[in-house]
């Protein structure tokens, strides 16, 4: 049992800290809206070899918090989870940009907000009950959105189409992207709540550090045991995902559960609302400022909703770990 | 990370599963609600007799806090009663840290027999949150103490072989270094119980002191080391020793209620049900990760802080979904004719705001957090 980073994690970590803190400083985050994408920080990043089947799950997570701690302009989850299924050198070198769209086909093929979508030029969905992938070119823009997020639509027909594997093999690349999307949800809460400190430290009302005040103190107490909660259960479905053989278990009775599946579930629901809830507490410690564009905090607010909400309606997600917990089978049993 | 037990871990809870689910019966737990006495004798026993106290004591046979968490944290998730056992495992791990040769040879077998319990006098009558400003008094008459004052929330009392008794010893020294612990046998001549009554059922204690006269023998570590004493067992407690997964039968309960009421099928029923499963599962994890500080030689003070925190506020809020959910029939009593979930969900409704309060206020572990982990600057008090 190791409950906090190994030695090589807390490494891995503090080297890709130190990367974007140097190469994404918050200038580049704002240069880049609103496509929320920068070419050239994507160039530096692919140099750092981390696309590909050699990276697991695990150090994809503690790569994605620092993603989030910076939130950098770059379509880190996507790209991901697509080149451990592509492995093509191409798209491990990061030349080719991958993504993932996080929905099956609707009736007009389209793949609808697809998280990259505006920049992938090779994007891996479901489609037609199989999981394909489809090479096509980039839109290069996005509907203006909340997070400032490359979203677009992509369609099917308009690409060459290749089928990857069955259904099931989406199933585990979504879920993929659900505990890396969480881990980077943890870095923006994390990141949120240290630039809710700072500013209650500096700030002074009343002749005092507005932090000396109750009330902000006790908003703040509640994040870092939820952030750390939320890290733990990221780990946790990582490295479920990571195992060779797949755990199955999902006694809530019993509180264990080892299935990769209801746990990157949990991890992306729990990490969305954490980040939420930090970004919210850490934008009202800041007070009108935390509604000026000039802070920083409301880049944080809008990535920690869109982030999470391009997967769709939490309430649809919990529902779906619903049925993974308590199959429709026992349902209305008796 | 890596979340996996050891295989000794992994037998050590499976024989507490097994324990635990022999004797947590029915008839254990219509007693505890008819007395407000909640523990059980038996299951105490039944542990003990399996080496299972012995293992899990701090400072004592393994004493790896691992067992220590997977032992409270079994009998937890059974819904059957943790602190009483919790507190006396706690004191002998304190005993066996500080006590003298007396002492151990006294407390600790009778709590690793499963045979003794001890409650805790700290909190007093107009003491609290500031117990550094407790007025209990105990001083020196010839060889004696003479130990005057009250206590609080002293729970077990009315059951106890000891209790653990923090008094003011010197009034002259700054506040919280003028303090003397001592483990004083309850059937001393002088002590007073006295039942509180609460709304969660289960019954608790004031107890008076009155001219209690008591040998240096029952001075439990030095003269005004009565705090490093309290913090010794407040580390061994904190986030580890139960408390943090009460939210594993009130899911089991609803989940049975849901299934049984044809609820199961109601969407909004299930996206709760999921939320639910998903904090218990976090406070496990917090919980988890404070007993593996504790197991890698840390004081996991703030983590437990933290673990508490969430994990009560987490169970405060998914019993009021579930007895909102289960509407009128959710205001319904145990084993009252149509209860919900025959009445386990409003119990659990009246239990969860004890959690957040019991062990250290919600309040209490916000100031804690805010200046000593996040660093903000100290409020004003």
């Amino acid at each position: 049992m190791q409950l906090g980073y190994s030695d090589d994690q807390r490494e891995l970590f503090d080297a890709f800290e130190q990367f974007f803190v140097g190469e994404s400083p918050i200038s580049v985050v704002r240069a880049a809206e609103p496509l929320g994408f920068d070419p050239s920080l994507w160039a530096k990043l692919n140099a750092m070899e981390i696309w590909g089947s050699h990276v697991s799950l695990q150090q994809l997570c503690v790569i994605g918090e620092t993603v989030g701690r910076s939130i950098a302009p770059v379509p880190f989850a996507e790209h991901a989870v697509a080149a451990r299924l592509l492995q093509r050198e191409d798209v491990d070198t990061g030349s080719v940009i991958a993504g993932l769209s996080l929905r099956e086909t609707d009736v007009g093929g389209d793949w609808t907000l697809v998280p990259n979508g505006a920049i992938a030029d090779i994007v891996v969905g479901i489609d037609g009950g199989s999981l394909v992938s489809v090479e096509s070119s980039a839109p290069g823009r996005s509907p203006r959105n909340h997070a400032s997020a490359p979203l677009a639509d992509r369609n099917v027909a308009e690409g060459t189409r290749t089928v990857l594997g069955p259904r099931t093999d989406g199933d585990r690349a979504v879920a993929e992207w659900k505990a890396i999307t969480a881990s980077m949800l943890v870095g923006v809460a994390s990141r949120a709540l240290e630039l809710a400190i700072d500013y209650a430290t500096e700030r002074h009302q009343f002749g005092v550090p507005i932090g000396s005040f109750q009330a902000i103190q006790h908003s703040l107490a509640d994040l870092p045991g939820s952030i750390d909660g939320a890290r733990l259960l990221v780990s946790k479905a990582a490295a479920a995902l990571d195992a060779e053989v797949t755990g199955s278990t999902a006694d809530v009775n019993l509180n264990e559960i080892d299935d990769p599946i209801v746990l990157a579930s949990m991890a992306i629901l729990f990490a969305g609302d954490v980040a939420a809830m930090a970004t919210d507490r850490s934008l009202h410690v800041h007070g009108g400022y935390g509604f000026a564009e000039e802070y920083d905090i409301q880049l944080y607010y809008r990535r920690a909703r869109g982030w999470a909400l391009v997967l769709g309606d939490p309430a649809a997600e919990a529902v779906s770990l619903a049925d993974r917990l308590w199959p429709s089978d026992i349902a209305g049993g008796h | 990370m890596d979340f996996e037990l050891t295989a000794d871990a992994a037998a050590y809870r499976d024989l507490v599963r097994a324990i635990v689910a022999e004797h947590h019966t029915p008839a254990a737990v219509e007693r505890q609600h008819r007395t407000g006495t909640f523990d059980n004798p038996e299951l105490n026993r039944a542990l003990a007799e399996a080496g299972l106290i012995e293992r899990a004591v701090p400072g004592l046979g393994t004493g790896d806090p691992i067992e220590l968490w997977i032992l409270f944290n079994e009998i937890e998730k059974a819904g059957a009663p943790v602190d009483a056992l919790a507190v006396a495992v706690m004191i002998a791990g304190v005993v066996q840290r500080v006590g003298s040769d007396k002492q151990k040879a006294e407390v600790i077998p009778a709590v690793i027999s499963g045979e003794a319990l001890i409650c805790m006098g700290y909190s007093e009558p107009d003491v609290g949150s500031d117990l550094a400003s407790l007025t209990t008094k105990a001083e020196r008459d010839g060889d004696e103490w003479v130990i005057n004052g009250a206590k609080m929330w002293t729970t077990m009392a009315h059951v106890a072989r000891w209790v653990i008794l923090l008094t003011r010893t010197d009034p002259t020294l700054a506040r919280h270094k003028g303090l003397t612990m001592f483990l004083i046998p309850m059937d001393t001549p002088g002590i007073r119980v006295d039942p509180v009554h609460t709304m969660a059922t289960e019954r608790t204690n004031a107890t008076f002191y009155d001219d209690v006269r008591v040998g240096d023998d029952c001075r439990l570590g030095e003269v005004n080391g009565g705090w490093t004493v309290m913090s010794i067992a407040l580390s061994f407690e904190r986030g580890v020793m139960g408390g943090t997964n009460q939210g594993v039968p009130l899911l089991g309960h609803t989940v049975e209620w849901a299934q049984s009421s044809g609820r199961i099928d109601d969407r909004a029923v299930r996206e709760k049900l999921a939320r639910v499963a998903i904090d218990n599962h976090v406070a496990a994890l917090l919980t988890q990760r404070s007993a593996w500080i504790a197991a890698s030689g840390g004081l996991p003070g703030l983590e437990g802080s933290m673990t508490k925190l969430f994990a009560s506020q987490a169970y405060q809020k998914a019993s009021g979904w579930f007895q909102q959910m289960a509407g009128a029939q959710g205001l319904l009593q145990l084993h009252e004719p149509g209860a919900a979930a025959d009445g386990w969900i409003e119990y659990d409704a009246r239990h969860a705001p004890v959690m957040t309060i019991y062990g250290g206020t919600t309040e209490i572990n916000k100031n804690n957090i805010a200046e000593r982990h996040l660093g903000l600057p100290r409020a004003r008090r």
